[in-house]
């Protein structure tokens, strides 16, 4: 079992919570040394792992999931530890790790209770870490939700603002959203073989066998979907989204936006549309409703926030949406673009959110109206902020226009005017991001400075480099080298397409 | 008569020999000596016994004529409900040493010990008769217990609640029984007869009146809703230590009864008959419950709400009757029993640190003041929501599983059992809502003047190891519902 190199990426978390809990309670240098040591090594691994998934797909390895592993856990119910990755999931854990990688710098200063923060923090990443790397429905239901409830602690103690209603608004939200999931999974699982013997939770299996009546599938395919949903903030469930990440300490808005709500994307693409095809083609017109106003809607609500933290949480809302949408397109080049955006907007609010942080931290304000001349006063921390905006308007060079360009190309596919009519639609969230970024770039970076006070700050110190640089990197990188990426990814989407073209 | 039947019935005879040393120790010990032996003494015997009981190897065949079975499933429950009575002993092993409470020890510890040979009495009847039996001396003796604070009238008001509602449901159950016998034609209470006599039976007005009157008598133990009208106030007043061995002690062996009558006794009249009652039983169990938890200000009575709609997931696993239903219930059972202990455990520990006020503010700021409480109080918390890696989400998710089974949505009944479960997980969120409300007074709330630092006593700290290791480790180590689920299937 510990042989196989995926069961470490959540090892690793859980080793980073057992040294945490040996630290001192107030002992700053062991925990930072405990969370950089961990948070290098998941880095580490992850880079190594897509370097070594790459040199096993030339060397001409075709399986659909690689690396995998099954164990079993609990044996009168069928339940494995089942472990595999395609190039998606690859590319999750890569994202998982910078981000627990960046947010372990952006915390650096965390008060109070370090060490009990950084417990929770590790919990997360167990179950970001443990979500993507299972296969097993059961044990992906599970590490779901042990993802979901540190938030509550996470917001509820080092949140600011109104953080006791959004903490309990965002845990009961999102677990509201698995008790969808859960009726779904089971609905699944008890239809997932045709012999009733060989029921099976493996989500590889399921597929092949692929058991499940299409009527049944429609009713699970609304379960899962909106069970995924929920997370990935489509309208109407988005509204946890606002005020949780509002009121998140830095750290954790960076892996909720950056990682966790990309745990809904994935888990629609994964589960909703791989294991119930048929339901997929027949129902997607209702989410990719759903959806499209989510794009729009988030976008309109962005621009009229005056709060750092709100307006980047809607415009979240705008971006994730278009990841769900992207998926429900159904086709490669759309479903393509999907995935881009789901890194791209991990990296991008990851960034924006410790940017933020950074300045909320300084200023001890996150309205726009009492701040301005950052330039002035912090140039790095303005400069990186301009480069995070430019990225989430769809800049060339960026992450974000190849990903949005991909997504609406793949989408325009479609030949009919209620997918072309709500592409049109969605593209219009370009224009409207422009003006809610470009506002505050030009109010909060560039304009005059709004308080005397402000000039005495600092600039960012180098743990805050480092925790913006690397995020930076990686979005200059995804932008200039997309190809290298839709290498990765290209072939994990042929069993999908294959499903879906057997029920069309 | 064959006496050498006697010897299959070992679990029994374990107790009854535990009670007898108890209580010749404690008659002919010396008056205001405070007796301060009796409660190691009873705490270790018990735990070997439970040891013993666990060890010994299940009874295979049915005894005296078939009244009486020790079935590997009755022996895991036995010893499932031992591991709780051990750990309340554990954790009432500061209080019974009181002042007010030393000189009555000794009867605390018979009482706790006759009323858990009634329950298993209860669990391994397959006779009405028996059955009865065992239900009557569970019961009568938990009356005493809950008026065991003496000089506390709230303790005299709630044992008056529970013995009433025990007398009025004894005699529901009864005259549900005697509809029961009416039906069977030579007059046999046995299980399996019933079971001949009652098939076919489904259209007949006297057999539905005698499983709804049924369902209520046992309801009351259970304190399905709505015949849950006692819990609360019996809960509240009751000491902490009994009101823990009536959440879960009581609780769990009344729902491995209620599986065993309404499987091999009514098993043919599930479809179409108790299983609607059943669905709008716990429908209303799981939801009322919960919602009444909301408002409670007062821990022990929040507990008690909590355990009703907790009731309502065991039943779930009832309904389901596929054939992972007895180990998802048991193993629910086992989960329960830890966390529930869990939370009453530290509620005791920090009510007698408290002047005995069990008020939801006191909480306020204790992650300050007492961290390691708050947080084994979080976990058991977090267990009882249904949050992994605890053991209570792998508990709620088979029963879950079990009340799915392989209904197919397309007929009704499927439609129903779908329906059922999907209220039962809208209302997981629901409870995760208040449970939350705990451990946002512990961590998040600020008090001006939070419970002062304390260390608790040795044997709770041994009883919260044992909760905790329970929380922790029966989810995630499979072998504990392996263990059950080759135990109770065999």
């Amino acid at each position: 079992m510990f042989s196989n190199f995926l069961i470490w990426f959540v090892i690793v978390p859980i080793i980073m919570m057992a040294g945490l809990a040996c630290c001192g309670n107030s002992n700053m240098k062991a925990i930072r040394a405990v969370m950089v040591t961990c948070s290098t090594i998941l880095l580490a691994m992850a880079i190594y792992l897509v370097y070594d998934f790459l040199q096993l797909r030339a060397a001409g390895n075709t399986d659909e999931m690689l690396y995998t592993g099954s164990w079993m856990w609990y044996a009168p119910l069928n339940i494995h530890l089942a472990v595999g990755v395609d190039g998606i999931s690859v590319l999750m854990l890569l994202l998982s790790a910078i981000i627990v990688f960046a947010g372990t710098f952006a915390s650096w200063k965390i008060d109070p209770l370090p060490k009990n923060f950084f417990l929770w923090f590790a919990l997360l990443s167990t179950g970001v870490f443990g979500f993507f790397i299972s296969i097993d429905m059961f044990t992906m239901f599970m590490f779901y939700e042990v993802a979901l409830i540190p938030m509550y602690l996470l917001i509820g103690v080092w949140g600011t603002g109104r953080k006791e209603y959004s903490a309990m608004k965002l845990t009961l939200m999102l677990m509201g959203g698995s008790a969808f999931l859960m009726l779904g999974l089971l609905g699944i699982y008890w239809h997932s073989s045709a012999d009733s013997s060989a029921l099976t939770w493996n989500i590889l299996e399921i597929s092949k066998n692929g058991a499940i009546p299409a009527g049944w599938q429609n009713l699970l395919f609304c379960f899962t979907f909106v069970g995924f949903g929920v997370l990935g903030a489509m309208f109407p469930f988005h509204t946890w989204s606002p005020d949780g990440h509002a009121c998140a300490p830095t750290a954790v808005s960076m892996l909720h936006a950056g990682v966790l709500m990309k745990l809904g994307g994935y888990g629609c693409f994964r589960i909703a549309i791989y294991l119930l095809p048929a339901a997929a083609t027949e129902l997607a017109w209702i989410f990719i409703i759903l959806t499209g106003i989510s794009i729009v809607y988030g976008a309109f609500s962005a621009c009229v926030q005056t709060d750092l933290k709100y307006i980047n949480a809607y415009s979240s809302v705008s971006h994730c949406g278009m990841v769900l949408f992207a998926i429900l397109m159904l086709n490669r080049t759309a479903m393509t673009g999907g995935i881009l955006q789901m890194l791209s907007h991990g990296l991008m609010t990851a960034l924006f959110f410790a940017l933020i942080g950074m300045i909320y931290g300084r200023t001890h304000t996150r309205d726009i109206r009492e701040m301005g001349g950052m330039m002035k006063i912090m140039p790095y921390l303005g400069v990186c902020y301009m480069i995070a905006g430019f990225a989430s308007l769809g800049l060339p060079g960026l992450s974000g226009f190849v990903a949005e360009m991909t997504i609406f190309f793949g989408s325009f596919e479609h030949a009919d005017w209620f997918h072309r009519g709500f592409v049109i639609a969605a593209t219009t969230s370009i224009v409207i991001t422009a003006v809610y970024i470009l506002r505050v770039v030009g109010k909060l970076i560039l304009g005059p400075v709004q308080n005397e006070h402000h000039l005495q700050l600092t600039d960012a110190s180098w743990w805050e480099r480092l925790s913006t640089a690397t995020l930076i990197i990686c979005l200059a990188g995804i932008g200039f080298f997309p190809q290298w990426i839709n290498e990765t990814i290209q072939q994990s989407f042929t069993p999908i397409i294959n499903a879906l073209n057997s029920v069309m | 008569m064959d006496y050498s039947q006697f010897w299959a019935m070992m679990p029994e005879l374990i107790i009854l020999g535990l009670f007898f040393i108890v209580f010749i120790l404690d008659v002919f010990s010396k008056d205001g000596s405070n007796k301060k032996f009796l409660t190691p003494v009873s705490t270790i015997l018990f735990g070997l016994a439970t040891v013993a009981i666990w060890v010994l190897p299940a009874g295979t065949e049915a005894v005296f004529g078939g009244m009486y079975i020790n079935d590997a499933a009755c022996k895991a429950i036995k010893a499932i409900l031992n591991i709780g009575v051990f750990i309340v002993f554990l954790q009432s092993a500061k209080w019974v040493d009181s002042d007010e409470v030393a000189i009555r020890k000794g009867e605390f510890y018979e009482l706790m010990l006759a009323t858990l040979f009634g329950m298993y009495l209860m669990i391994s009847a397959r006779h009405l008769l028996l059955f009865v039996i065992g239900l009557e001396t569970a019961s009568l003796p938990l009356a005493a217990m809950v008026a065991f604070n003496k000089k506390h009238y709230e303790s005299h008001e709630a044992a008056i609640k529970y013995i009433l509602t025990a007398v009025f449901s004894s005699a529901i159950l009864l005259m549900g029984l005697s509809f029961v016998y009416a039906f069977s034609g030579e007059g046999s209470l046995y299980f399996e007869d019933i079971r001949n006599s009652v098939t076919g039976q489904a259209n007949s007005g006297l057999m539905i009146c005698a499983l709804a009157f049924v369902i209520a008598g046992i309801g009351f133990k259970l304190s399905l809703v709505p015949f849950h009208l006692w819990t609360a106030d019996t809960y509240q007043g009751a000491p902490t230590a009994i009101t823990a061995y009536l959440s879960v002690i009581s609780k769990g062996a009344a729902a491995f009864t209620f599986f065993v009558i309404f499987v091999q006794a009514f098993g043919t009249l599930y479809e179409g008959v108790w299983e609607w009652m059943m669905y709008a039983v716990i429908i209303a169990t799981i939801t009322i419950g919960n919602i009444f938890a909301i408002r409670q200000k007062n821990l022990k009575r929040f507990m008690a709400f909590s355990s009703i709609s907790q009731a309502g997931y065991i039943m779930l696993a009832v309904v389901g009757n596929s054939a992972m239903s007895v180990s998802a219930l048991t193993y629910y059972v086992l989960i329960y029993v830890v966390a529930n202990l869990s939370v009453f455990t530290i509620i005791s520990s920090i009510e007698e640190h408290n002047n005995g006020t069990v008020q939801m503010d006191s909480y306020n700021g204790l992650y300050k003041t007492n961290p390691r409480l708050a947080f084994l109080m979080t976990l058991a918390l977090f267990s009882l929501g249904g949050i992994p890696p605890f053991a209570g989400m792998f508990s709620k998710f088979f029963v879950f599983m079990a009340a799915v089974g392989t209904h197919d949505i397309h007929t009704t009944l499927g439609a129903w059992a779908y329906g059922v479960v999907f209220i039962a997980l809208v209302n997981t969120v629901i409870s995760l809502y208040y449970y939350l409300l705990i451990v946002k007074a512990m961590f998040i709330k600020h008090s001006d003047n939070p419970l002062p630092t304390f260390q608790s006593a040795c044997s709770t700290k041994l009883a919260l190891a044992i909760c905790t290791v329970g929380i922790v480790a029966f989810g995630i180590c499979s072998f504990v519902f392996d263990w059950i689920s080759v135990a109770v299937n065999a």
